[in-house]
């Protein structure tokens, strides 16, 4: 059947027609999707895991019993799956693995840029790149293919555009591989120093073999057409080369990444007269063809940050860019914003009145750092929050300092920060922001919640009670709507200059089971204009004509504003 | 079949109901016959910041999505995007708005003031706009929710694509239990 798909999705149905049996991922901005589509199928096993790394063993452990298997995980998320990635390119599978990681050129929701094609390089293992849905969803199958074939995990390298464009998919049926018996093998599976010895040289066989295998299959190919030019290009970056050029220029277009096959690359080169390479990110294709010894354009032309388009093509091809029209008009800009109503607003402003010097972390909190609040000092990675506050912390960084981070990025990361503050014991105020999901990724589940991928009861993680197990004594729980009991806690556990959590605690106001209230009303009659409810940011509250205005459609009756005015006119 | 590809942009304010507009759009699209893509943005910028999807059809799609330039329509949930999205626009384009204004944050705070007499600003440029009170006829409809599909009844007028077409499409779509107070909302849109 013919479909118009998210790439996600195709990504998710060709597992599934691939046969594979386990799933279990992290969820990350573009690649949550993936495993969501495959949550649907009850015949195959999903779940969130804790983290990227827990993700990528769990499959590896379903892989070894004999199953097919899957993880996905965000670019940045496979930095924390790279320990298991490394070693598992040398011990291989038993049934077939495919490894998800999806890149965000242009950062639409990510704190770097990084291109994951350096960890398939650097961890040896093969690295397929589809243009589209369609690929994404023919790539997937032969992702399972290739990692029987050659004993190894597979790659399966998603972007933003790939990831989140729908295109058309012509959709098969299942086909579910015999289960492979799991056998002891101890050369193969454990990587003490004597047989990860012997390994090694095998992964470079593989590598000699599966670029072999990459200059024969049409997982690369060669559309040749007007000679004058030759474009070698990868993913998206295809797309624009052909809405541009369209038969105009031969292309080679690249869907094994890694390893690049060589003689094929040669081949082309010698068929075209010049040589342009067009790659969103770092020059990886244009440094291979570079050390092949060819004569090569690329970055010289192209842009190294950002996502491509067609225009930026264009320029550097040499073809018109398409002009638009342009207003003489100061627009202000639009960035995201925390929720009206979102639980975390209470607890920023608590944060800003109080002049805490706020270690962030990753999730709809960093939102934290917009105007008016201000609240958030820094954010680095999933977990950074409470690690580095132990450190500024040791190092006197200042005396109002604290840690804030959610209740997902805890369990991914946040626990080990936690452990280095009890063990080493820094006088460290660690905040946890407990709305009960996972918020900017889209809700999804995780261990403190008590459901599972597709919201049955689950095992549920009890904060307060590992925190204390750890060895904290000082654990309040605060509802983050009363900005006064936030304001005060504050206050005592920072007097107190003794490890110290505190669970910020109510749901997104996003979850459809969450009540909203009626939107507030303005009373003008009280109202004095101060601009009190203001401090909050909230974008359901603007002041006009001298006066607070509520946008009812917005309003979801919170409340938190009611404690700021001091004349009861909300 | 034209050989050329169409480019619709739809902007407007995370949170607004773009995504099911674009999934209406694709669906009608395919079952009339073209290649499609549809390329959206999911995660951070959906939290009341501006959002953007590209719908592109024709006999056969490239680029998922619209450069400076190259719409051939652009669909805007809110007054200031569809300025904001003016540069996308083909010098022949056209603008379907609602005429609803959301004040970003900036504004709210006084910082900044939200650009005045923006359609009739876009006029002057010679630029084909057609604006309407959606949020009214979405209300009047039965649901505020429902501006998506007023526009897309808008939106209709400038397709040569037969009514049951978009009637299935939005049968499709849509939830059951709202398909009536949507295909009111897309009638509303049309005909107004």
């Amino acid at each position: 059947m013919k479909q118009l798909m998210l790439g996600n999705a195709a990504v998710a149905r060709g597992l599934y027609e691939a046969g594979v049996c386990f799933a279990s991922s992290y969820p990350g901005t573009p690649s949550t999707e993936v495993t969501e589509e495959l949550s649907r199928y009850d015949d195959i096993y999903s779940e969130w895991a804790p983290n990227e790394k827990v993700a990528m063993e769990a499959a590896f452990g379903a892989s070894l019993a004999g199953r097919r298997s899957f993880c996905a995980m965000k670019h940045v998320g496979l930095n924390v799956a790279a320990d298991p990635l490394y070693t598992m390119s040398y011990t291989g599978i038993n049934a077939g693995m495919v490894i998800v990681v999806a890149d965000d050129a242009g950062m639409h929701s990510s704190q770097n840029e990084q291109d994951s094609r350096h960890h398939a390089i650097a961890s040896k293992v093969p690295m397929l790149e589809p243009s589209d849905s369609e690929e994404a969803y023919e790539f997937a199958k032969l992702a399972f293919e290739i990692s029987e074939e050659f004993d190894t995990p597979v790659l399966l390298k998603m972007c933003t555009r790939v990831a989140h464009s729908q295109s058309v998919v012509e959709t098969g049926e299942r086909k579910l591989p015999e289960k492979k018996p799991y056998s002891k093998d101890i050369k193969k599976y454990v990587m003490t120093p004597a047989n990860a010895i012997v390994k090694h040289p095998l992964v470079e066989e593989r590598t000699a073999k599966l670029m072999e295998y990459g200059c024969k299959n049409s997982v690369n190919r060669m559309e040749i057409n007007d000679t004058s030019l030759g474009i070698i290009t990868d993913s998206t970056s295809y797309q624009y080369v052909k809405e541009v050029c369209g038969d105009n220029a031969s292309v080679l277009k690249i869907g094994l990444v890694n390893p690049l096959p060589d003689d094929l690359i040669k081949e082309f080169a010698s068929k075209v007269e010049k040589l342009i390479v067009v790659e969103e990110l770092d020059p990886i294709i244009e440094e291979h063809c570079k050390v092949l010894g060819l004569k090569v354009s690329g970055k010289d032309l192209l842009p190294i940050t950002g996502e491509f388009s067609r225009n930026i093509v264009a320029k550097a091809l040499g073809y018109e860019e398409h002009k638009g029209i342009s207003l003489d008009e100061n627009m202000p800009p639009r960035p995201p914003a925390m929720c009206p109503g979102c639980p975390h607003r209470g607890l920023f402003y608590a944060l800003t009145k109080n002049k805490c010097t706020v270690l962030g972390d990753i999730g709809c909190y960093t939102l934290g750092s917009a105007p008016p609040l201000n609240a958030v000092d820094t954010t680095l990675c999933m977990g950074a929050s409470l690690s580095s506050l132990h450190g500024f912390n040791k190092m006197e960084g200042g005396e109002r300092a604290v840690a804030v981070i959610g209740d997902s990025t805890f369990m991914h990361s946040g626990m080990t920060g936690l452990a280095n503050i009890a063990y080493n014991q820094s006088a460290s105020v660690s905040i946890v922001l407990d709305n009960s999901i996972t918020g900017m990724t889209g809700h999804q589940q995780n261990p403190l919640t008590g459901k599972n991928i597709k919201g049955d009861p689950a095992g549920k993680i009890d904060l307060e009670a590992l925190c204390r197990a750890m060895g904290f004594e000082r654990v309040t729980v605060v509802d983050p709507y009363d900005i006064g009991e936030c304001d005060r806690v504050i206050k005592e556990e920072l007097e107190a200059k003794a490890p110290s959590v505190i669970i910020y605690r109510r749901p997104c106001v996003l979850l459809k089971n969450v009540e909203k209230k009626p939107p507030l009303k303005v009373d003008e009659n009280k109202c004095v204009g101060c601009k009190s409810c203001m401090k909050l940011g909230c974008p359901a509250i603007s002041v006009k004509e001298g006066k607070a205005r509520i946008d009812n459609t917005l309003c979801v009756g919170c409340g938190v504003c009611e404690e700021m005015c001091a004349f009861g006119a909300l | 079949m034209e050989n050329e590809t169409k480019n619709i942009m739809i902007v407007g304010v995370g949170g607004q109901g773009s995504l099911l507009a674009s999934k209406i759009l694709g669906y009608l699209l395919i079952n009339e016959g073209y290649d499609v893509k549809v390329s959206e943005v999911h995660g951070m910028s959906q939290r009341g910041g501006s959002v953007v999807t590209y719908v592109r059809y024709g006999k056969k799609v490239y680029s998922p999505i619209i450069d400076e330039g190259e719409a051939d329509v652009i669909v805007s949930f809110e007054l200031m995007e569809a300025a904001r999205a003016l540069k996308f626009l083909k010098k022949e384009g056209r603008i379907v708005t609602n005429t609803q204004k959301i004040d970003p944050m900036s504004v709210v705070l006084g910082a900044q003031a939200y650009p005045e007499n923006l359609e009739d600003k876009i006029k002057e440029k010679g630029i084909k706009i057609d604006a309407l009170d959606c949020l009214s006829l979405a209300e009047k409809a039965g649901n505020i929710k429902a501006v998506n599909v007023v526009l897309l009844g808008r939106l209709s007028h400038y397709f040569d694509i037969p009514d049951e077409s978009w009637m299935k499409a939005l049968e499709n779509n849509v939830p059951s239990k709202l398909l009536e107070i949507n295909k009111k909302a897309f009638e509303y849109g049309r005909d107004a």
